[in-house]
């Protein structure tokens, strides 16, 4: 049976670069609680560079941005995951 | 501070296009605030109650009780005695609307929002704007609140400058938290005027008493060009030689303007910019407006290889 549960971060960055600084973010927790919290902060990085640091893993980066909407939806969002062992 | 006439000054109407809001504590008396939280309840429960049926088919469709109707005329809702009517036409209230949508607007809609003490669930971020025209107008929204929110309270979370992004509820719903964003808190009788496109959400309530908000959208019904007091216009109203790279002003609209948020990304901030600049020409009807010089570059450039 797998134990492991997947914690997602997504982060919002001011370029496309990683170490670059957080703009917006979303956690979303599958251990319930259980696993490791956010650190304290807002954000809770102050770049994706330091997601990694933590022991984040990159798994998806932002696609190329389309020219005729530089002022709608924020963008630059990396999705980070980690796994917990909950055995 | 507003001008003497209550109609906002030029520099406070360059902070409404840049910020997409503003801010005016304890500025409905502490009567008005009781006589409204005295029929909140009931009139919450009694909108609540349509609204629900409206969606489902369940319950009261179709109830009319409201004394303000869509596309009525403000003077035309509320009619004395009412709490939401005398807010409406309190001289500090009337001319800040007045400095926006114009004298006598439309009324929209209002709602009463409560949240109990103790309710853990809060709205997703979102702007108010999901079918709005992509002209320059707008549409503004007060939200006043007729009790303290102490800070940490719950109070209306909102993102200064996230106005001008054209975006819909569900595509800013994935954004928990943005850099920058400010959380309401403040004396009794303070009310915020947002414009439609600013992200905000209602938040849980962690305390143990009743918080209550009145909320009202209003639409102009006259150009939204320079309705504001004009006495400081010609003294702040800058030209394209105000470059923050050549020879800025700190006391300038284009000062206000250029103000960065900390969720913009270091080149989208730049785009941010150019659409606050013009919503500025819009609101005042001046073509030439600059900051920065983003749009004269482009504008004289024909002239200049003509020269």
């Amino acid at each position: 049976m797998n134990n492991s549960r997947q914690q997602v971060l997504q982060l919002w960055l001011a370029t496309g670069a990683l170490d670059t600084n957080v703009t917006a973010w979303a956690f979303y927790d599958g251990t319930r609680g259980e696993g490791p919290p956010l650190p304290d902060g807002s954000p809770p990085y102050a770049t994706g560079v330091e997601a990694l640091e933590d022991g984040w893993r990159l798994i998806a980066v932002p696609g190329p941005l389309p020219a005729d909407s530089q002022t709608g939806e924020l963008h630059q969002g990396f999705t980070f995951e980690r796994r917990i062992d909950m055995s | 501070m507003p001008a003497t006439d209550h109609r906002l000054t030029t520099i406070e109407m360059a902070r409404f296009v840049s910020q997409g809001y503003l801010r005016f504590d304890a500025v409905v008396p502490p009567e008005l605030n009781a006589a409204a939280l005295a029929v909140m309840p009931s009139v919450h429960e009694r909108k609540s109650a349509a609204a629900v049926a409206g969606f489902t088919g369940h319950g009261p469709v179709g109830d009319r009780g409201d004394q303000a109707v869509s596309a009525a005329r403000i003077s035309e809702c509320y009619p004395a005695p009412s709490p939401f009517g005398e807010f409406l036409r309190l001289p500090p209230i009337a001319g800040v609307i007045e400095s926006l949508v114009g004298p006598d607007p439309s009324f929209d809609h209002d709602f009463v929002h409560h949240i109990a003490p103790g309710r853990s669930v809060g709205q997703h971020l979102h702007p108010d704007a999901i079918v709005d025209s992509t002209d320059p107008t707008f549409d503004i929204q007060l939200f006043w609140f007729p009790h303290e929110v102490e800070p940490g309270g719950g109070g209306t979370r909102f993102v200064p400058g996230t106005h001008i992004r054209r975006t819909t509820s569900a595509a800013t719903a994935k954004y928990q938290h943005v850099a920058g964003e400010e959380e309401f808190a403040g004396p009794a009788g303070t009310v915020l005027v947002f414009h439609h496109g600013l992200w905000h959400c209602g938040q849980p309530n962690p305390g143990t008493v009743e918080r209550w908000m009145y909320k009202v959208r209003l639409n102009p019904c006259v150009p939204q060009v320079r309705l504001w007091n004009l006495d400081d216009f010609d003294e702040v109203h800058n030209d394209h030689t105000d470059h923050t790279f050549a020879t800025p002003r700190a006391d300038s609209v284009a000062a206000q303007l250029r103000r960065m948020f900390p969720w913009e990304g270091t080149d989208s901030s730049r785009y941010d910019l150019v659409e606050r600049i013009r919503l500025w020409r819009y609101v005042t009807g001046d073509e030439s407006f600059d900051a920065d010089y983003y749009l004269s570059r482009i504008e004289r450039r024909a002239a200049l290889l003509d020269a």
